[in-house]
């Protein structure tokens, strides 16, 4: 195993009193893609919503624990949620692209934070940071002739690809995706797929998935989840192929869940 | 095969409900119908060029010469004057009940006082806007009837923004926050646009009842001949030009008083066609 990247101490989130998160303790490895796999129910996007502390726009979470990204705990007072935002990204289940042009998705993190549209040195303008986004999300080629068209006009399986370069412009060291094919077409979900096996080299990501093909086909490490707790985590091929704990055996013999 | 009767109850009913639905619309539009036709009957034959491009001359009321320019004039002022001071007091609420005060128990009671706000009568706000300016030292004025209108219009475009903003979608917002959004971006940026058409008809809404409102411009904007030259003199209306044209006893000036309200009706017309046109142009951004 790599480098940790994320540490995950002793993780509780309540939903009013619905204890939905139950002590996770658990590392995820920097620039390797983890899967969190797990029956519909378990807390898969309950936990992947704890590590951009995006739970707290719901009312009534209550968390406890800690999430430690490079080593500082992003629930401590002093830390800023948009910049735990900006260096960790996501993905959900459904896109929702924002309600301006195709361009404008995807400069729309830049501009809020400002980061750098305009460098004389190497030339990086907005509109080339825009296309290599894009072409990182393996969409350039459909939509460069109407960059200034509404994102509204995409297809579902467009603007999946449209969200994951609006993510990706932002430059996160991780990209959280939370079942980010299940809307999707089998082509578009493919394309989703080899995109993140293609940005894995420079982000972390943790893809929740409730498929165990995707799990197979793309999980580095994996983190089984039952009823709140977590059961197994450890190297994909490890869990997969020998797995230490019975309950995870039998999620993926398909015996539950 | 059990037998059936051969009309259903249940067909019966899709009846019963389908024509009530299109009584009702028939009656809408009727009334409608009854209302534009009344005015453009009676008013047509008094509307003239004179009458939109001259202000009232000596013996005007009398059916001599002139026309409605002073209160066509007045009447927007008002009335856009109105409405621009309420939307910067508008939008800044609903998107605080939104993005600030959630579902507090505060911004339930911001809602009640707006509701309470929209169902007060406009001859209360007349009264209340005349005792604001009594104390300010100010006379009746393009400015007072300003003020009072906003707070007439204040309830119905809050309301009707934050209903327009309690529709986005909780996932558009998480998009923009997941990106590492402020609030204040995330409403300014993201929310704004996707409600465009619906902020765009709450501003029409209050905008058509300040135009159209007498009562609360009685005390507060005065009425003149002159068109007004400024903030703080008093101006004229057309509500209160068709009020007052209506109450003379003569059949030329109360022709005049039905123009007066065929125009006024022109006004709302023109600007519902063009916010319509306006906001199928915002919609082309909303995401569904
Ligand atoms: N907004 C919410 N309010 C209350 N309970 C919730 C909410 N979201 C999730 N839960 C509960 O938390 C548990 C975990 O949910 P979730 O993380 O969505 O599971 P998964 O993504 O694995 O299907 C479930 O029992 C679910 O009912
Ligand atoms: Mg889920």
């Amino acid at each position: 195993m790599t480098e940790p990247l994320i540490e995950i101490r002793d993780l509780n989130v309540w939903y009013g009193t619905e204890h939905a998160l139950k002590g996770i303790t658990v590392d995820i490895p920097a620039r390797q893609i983890t899967a969190v796999i797990g029956p519909s129910g378990c807390g898969k996007t309950t936990l992947l919503r704890s590590l951009n502390r995006l739970l707290e726009e719901t009312e009534g979470t209550r968390v406890t624990g800690q999430v430690l990204l490079d080593g500082v705990n992003i629930y401590d007072r002093g830390v800023d949620v948009t910049e735990v935002r900006t260096r960790v990204g996501m993905l959900a289940p459904k896109p929702f692209p924002l309600p301006m042009s195709i361009y404008d998705n995807v400069a729309y993190g830049r501009r809020i934070h400002g980061l750098p549209v305009l460098d004389k040195g190497n030339g990086r303008h907005l509109d080339r940071i825009v296309e290599r986004y894009l072409r990182a999300a393996g969409l350039w080629e459909e939509v460069k002739d109407r960059l200034h068209s509404p994102a509204s006009g995409l297809s579902t399986g467009q603007q999946q690809r449209l969200c994951l370069a609006r993510a990706l412009a932002v430059e996160p060291e991780v990209l959280l995706c939370d079942e980010p094919t299940s809307a999707l077409d089998p082509i578009s979900a493919q394309r989703i797929e080899e995109q993140l096996r293609a940005i894995k080299t420079e982000t972390t990501i943790v893809v929740v998935t409730h498929s165990l093909r995707q799990a197979h086909r793309l999980a580095d490490y994996l983190i089984f989840l039952w009823l709140g707790e977590l059961v197994e985590a450890g190297p994909a091929r490890q869990v997969f192929q020998n797995p230490r704990d019975e309950r995870t055996r039998a999620y993926l013999a398909g015996d539950i869940g | 095969m059990v037998p059936r009767p051969r009309i259903s109850r249940r067909k019966l009913e899709e009846l019963f409900f389908q024509g009530l639905m299109i009584i009702s619309t028939v009656g809408v539009l009727g009334s409608l119908l009854l209302i534009l036709g009344t005015i453009v009957w009676r008013g047509l034959p008094a509307l003239d060029l004179a009458m939109i491009t001259q202000t009232p001359k000596g013996g005007y009321y009398l059916g001599q010469e002139g026309g409605i320019l002073n209160a066509i004039v007045g009447s927007l002022y008002l009335a856009l004057g109105g409405t621009l001071l309420s939307m910067v007091a508008s939008l800044p609420i609903a998107l605080y009940l939104h993005f600030y005060a959630a579902r507090s128990r505060w911004a339930e009671v911001v809602r009640l006082a707006l509701d309470v706000l929209w169902g007060i009568p406009s001859i209360v706000y007349g009264a209340f806007g005349f005792l604001l300016m009594l104390w300010l030292g100010m006379r009746a004025s393009l400015l007072g009837g300003i003020i009072t209108l906003a707070f007439l219009e204040l309830p119905i475009m809050a309301r009707g923004m934050d209903e327009a903003i309690a529709m986005v979608p909780a996932a558009l917002k998480e998009a923009s926050y997941a990106l590492g959004a402020t609030r204040f971006e995330t409403a300014a940026r993201i929310v704004v646009r996707q409600t465009a058409p619906g902020l765009l008809t709450a501003v029409l809404l209050a905008f058509g009842r300040a135009i159209g409102d007498a009562a609360s411009v009685l005390f507060t904007a005065g009425y003149t001949d002159r068109l007004p030259d400024s903030l703080l003199s008093p101006v004229a209306s057309l509500p209160l030009a068709v009020f007052f044209q209506l109450g003379t006893p003569f059949p030329k000036v109360q022709e005049r008083a039905y123009a007066s309200a065929l125009v006024l009706t022109v006004i709302v017309l023109v600007l519902s066609v063009l916010s319509r046109w306006l906001s199928r142009r915002l919609t082309r951004h909303v995401i569904r």
